[in-house]
């Protein structure tokens, strides 16, 4: 599927460079992680923005029965949705051991032909 | 009125040898045998999708198959919720006055025919392409966060998951056809291998082979069972855009299902939900009514959910023990629950039955059906 969906590849292609894009509205100003021509919520128009990559873990699991043999070299790992602070929601690998609450900051990983996002906690006092 | 006339099914578990047609069929000619009608008589067909059988047009190459030329027939697609979408759609095209007898038929051999890491590998694809799947998730992870999500908002633990699972594995030994009777205790739940935190092995369905048919009919079978409800709802499809996974609003589409029966929550005495994992149970439970939030164990843990309880909860085991055979497991459940109201359940059987309430769930808690039954 991948590379299909030009709007997802700028996203992938963020992720290389650094950076968490995400898509704000032009017209009601919500955010939007999964990326669209349009605003799912009134229609508008989207404009890209780059996240600060902040957030706060909203739900962990961590993966020790891969989907498949790729993944299966990889377990155990941690699979969290993350609210980011500007307001959308993500799934994403995150360093072992983080829980729900606590407040972590995005990095990239490299995975095949991907730099997945994966995220670790915010050293106390960080915000 | 629409009434559910026959039904039938074939075991769950390893069946080799079968193909999804082949248990399609000997389901069908069960609930065919059952209702007391001839091929002839049915007009219209409904089926779901097989993993092991990728097609454009089951219902057609089934009804072909089977010796069947309906004048309605297609397949319908809701993940786990299809079997009771099927029993929706069949309901209003009987109350439309389109058919007469439809037949309501799925199956599949994904055990013997794709194997564990095959099916595991296709039901994660149910994940978001470009933005989940890249991340190597199970359809045990989706549920995995909403299990921790579930036990950090209401302050419970893994056991009190694991009840669920016990409770599955004692209803199915009574049952002839279940994949596993074997007892099991709260502590091997616990003990089982970790899946997806929380989950761990026993907490989750296992991959079976089976099928499952109904008749939905213009003209009651006897017992007379109507099919006096139903609603639908379908809140997100990926784990990822849920608004809240603490709260996914059923509480409304099961109230539309006993709006439409003319019943409250007091008239239920048989209840058979969706329990893909342990966790299913629990929220489901809760959002339709059965338990308060956060609720749903201390509830089971009070017999209210047991053979003899209040509310007698997936008396076949469910799929979690039953099995589950991708649209035939949840075919199973609104099985069993004609078989209870119709006092034809065996062992199984709990007292005198009048009304059942069910409900479907497919996806990651994406696609809902709920539907009443009464004994009328």
């Amino acid at each position: 599927m991948s590379g299909r969906d030009a709007l997802a590849a700028h996203f992938w292609q963020g992720c290389e460079a650094g950076e968490l894009r995400y898509q704000r509205c032009s017209g009601c100003g919500a955010a939007q992680f999964h990326a669209r021509p349009f605003c799912a919520r009134c229609g508008a128009a989207p404009l890209w923005a780059v996240s600060r990559g902040l957030g706060t873990v909203y739900a962990v699991t961590r993966v020790e029965r891969a989907p498949t043999p790729d993944f299966a070299r990889r377990v155990p790992y941690d699979i969290l949705l993350v609210d980011l602070d500007e307001g959308f929601r993500m799934m994403a690998h995150g360093a072992p051991g983080l829980v729900i609450g606590d407040r972590v900051r995005v990095g990239f990983e490299r995975s095949g032909t991907r730099a997945l996002p994966r995220f670790e906690r915010l050293p106390e006092g960080d915000s | 009125m629409a009434w559910i006339s026959g039904v039938g099914d074939t075991p769950f578990g390893r069946l080799d040898g079968e193909t999804p047609l082949s248990l399609m069929a000997g389901a069908a000619a069960a609930a065919l045998a059952d209702a007391g009608l001839e091929r002839g008589a049915v007009d219209g067909v409904l089926c779901g999708y097989a993993g092991t059988l990728p097609h454009l047009m089951l219902a057609t190459l089934f009804a072909e198959y089977f010796g069947l030329a309906p004048r309605y027939a297609h397949a319908l697609q809701a993940g786990g919720a299809t079997g009771a979408a099927m029993v929706m759609l069949a309901a209003r095209l009987v109350d439309a006055g389109e058919c007469r007898n439809l037949l309501v038929v799925a199956g599949d051999n994904r055990l013997s025919g794709q194997g564990r890491d095959g099916a595991v590998e296709m039901l994660a694809q149910v994940g978001h392409h470009e933005y989940e799947v890249p991340f190597g998730p199970t359809i045990p992870a989706y549920y995995g966060l909403v299990a921790s999500r579930y036990m950090h908002v209401h302050g419970l633990g893994e056991a009190d998951l694991a009840e669920f699972a016990v409770l599955m594995r004692r209803h199915a030994a009574l049952h002839p056809g279940a994949q596993f009777k074997a007892p099991i205790s709260v502590a091997d739940v616990l003990a089982s291998r970790p899946i997806a935190a929380p989950l761990k092995l026993l907490d989750c369905c296992p991959v079976s082979d089976g099928a499952c048919a109904l008749l939905v009919s213009a003209a009651p079978g006897e017992p007379r069972l109507r099919i006096a409800g139903a609603a639908q709802a379908h809140p997100h499809q990926h784990v990822s855009a849920a608004a809240d996974l603490a709260d996914f609003g059923l509480a409304d589409c099961a109230g539309r299902a006993r709006e439409e029966a003319g019943i409250g929550i007091d008239d239920i005495d048989l209840l058979a939900i969706y329990d893909s994992f342990t966790i299913t149970l629990l929220i489901l439970l809760e959002e339709t009514g059965f338990a308060p939030r956060g609720k749903a164990a201390e509830r089971l843990r009070a017999g209210v959910f047991a053979r003899d309880g209040l509310w007698p909860l997936n008396t076949h085991g469910g799929l979690l023990s039953f099995g589950h055979s991708g649209v035939a497991g949840g075919l199973a459940h609104i099985v069993e629950a004609a078989r209870q109201l119709a006092g034809r359940a065996g062992a199984r059987q709990v007292r005198r039955p009048e009304t059942a309430f069910l409900h479907g769930d497919g996806g990651v808690m994406s696609s809902h059906v709920s539907l009443v039954l009464r004994r009328e």
